[in-house]
């Protein structure tokens, strides 16, 4: 086959064009799933939450955490480096970072606030999962399956808010006791608070809202205008942990 | 063929070593199995015997994933999807059950890493 100099220059446009215009549509396919991880509006009945009342608060009791961690078989390695957390206190300061200011309130700064994962309607840490080992329930809970679990702690950079832990060491050399009704974790995976999905599912209230006798913490369902939750809601001003990031927690505080 | 009779016989020699393990039949006496402590299984003990690891793998991602929690059997009977709370309250002596089969078959699952066999709850480090 003869060809001339025109018509190669010729064929070689077409075949260029053909290129581009394939990687075009590459990109608006790529552009579609990357928008599949924005928030996605859920019809879904129930979103669960948590109104923690700090005024209610006794600084010095921690019994949600003991009965918590106890029940979830959560060992205490003794040190901060190693430490495994679902619920814990920690100062105002730390909580609320970007609610800090020069003349807060007495004592405020200092206070000790309970944390626990957020449970978050746009979660950051579902997004960068590799394995989707972490993923959003149909009512809220973030969820994680252990066994999907590789250990890339890409959660824990994701988590704004500390709320995840990893395994460094087995948990279980440090777990006196062992609570056969819940499995414990392995050496390498990432954990954090399920908020109780295993009892939730079966109609009963997470560990520390019932253990809890002052009534710091109410659980119910946000998409439910008649529930304590949101009855709570509705009379408090609540405020939520670092709502400029858009990651919508499902826990609120009332300080 | 050329040579078949001195190639034949060392040949067939070969392919019977190579089967021995196959058809020479267990070895050793089977393991005796712990006998568990209730009066049937979930489904029938043949069946659970070749595929009650695709059963426990399926309850799992069943429970994790699609918060189903309850069993419903051939029989219709229901059950909790759990293996300690289920599987274990029944056969409850792993080491005689669970543990004599895998190692005499040569599996190494890592079920009991994390999930937990009540009687050694008391156990500081559990393998």
């Amino acid at each position: 086959m003869s060809s001339d100099r025109r018509t190669f220059i010729k064929r070689l446009g077409m075949g260029a064009a053909v290129g581009l215009g394939s990687l075009a549509i590459l990109e608006k396919t790529a552009l579609v799933e990357a928008s599949s991880s924005e928030p996605v509006e859920t019809n879904s009945e129930t979103r669960w939450g948590m109104l923690i009342d700090m005024s209610l608060c006794d600084p010095e009791c921690n019994d949600c955490q003991k009965v918590c961690h106890a029940k979830h078989n959560v060992p205490d390695h003794g040190n901060k480096k190693d430490e495994i957390k679902w619920i814990w206190k920690a100062p105002f300061k730390n909580v609320f970072t970007d609610m800090n200011h020069t003349y807060l309130q007495a004592g405020l700064l200092e206070k000790p606030f309970l944390t626990l994962c957020n449970h978050c309607d746009n979660p950051p840490c579902v997004r960068v999962c590799p394995t989707q080992a972490t993923f959003k329930r149909d009512d809220g809970i973030v969820q994680m399956d252990y066994h999907r679990c590789i250990g890339c702690r890409f959660c824990m950079a994701g988590c704004p808010y500390g709320s995840r832990s990893f395994n460094w060491r087995d948990p279980r050399e440090n777990l006196k006791q062992l609570d056969p009704s819940f499995p414990s974790r392995e050496r390498g995976v990432v954990e954090k608070c399920n908020l109780c999905a295993e009892r939730v599912d079966v109609g009963q209230l997470p560990h520390c809202v019932e253990t809890c006798t002052n009534g710091v913490l109410i659980f119910g369902n946000l998409n439910d205008p008649e529930s304590a939750i949101r009855k709570a809601l509705n009379e408090k001003k609540t405020i939520q942990r670092k709502p400029a990031l858009g990651t919508r927690p499902s826990v609120f505080y009332v300080i | 063929m050329y040579n078949l009779k001195w190639i034949l016989p060392p040949f067939l020699a070969f392919l019977a070593i190579l089967t021995y393990p196959l058809w020479s039949g267990p070895k050793g006496a089977m393991p005796e199995l712990a006998k568990p402590k209730g009066e049937a299984c979930v489904e029938s003990a043949t069946w659970m015997r070749a595929n009650h690891m695709q059963l426990l793998d399926h309850w799992r991602e069943e429970v994790v994933r699609n918060q189903s929690r309850v069993y419903v059997n051939q029989a219709g009977q229901r059950f909790e999807k759990s293996l300690t709370k289920t599987c274990l309250s029944c056969h409850n002596n792993k080491q005689e059950f669970c543990d004599r089969c895998h190692n005499y078959t040569s599996v190494k699952p890592y079920c009991f890493e994390c999930h937990v066999d009540p009687k050694l709850s008391e156990v500081s480090h559990v393998q």
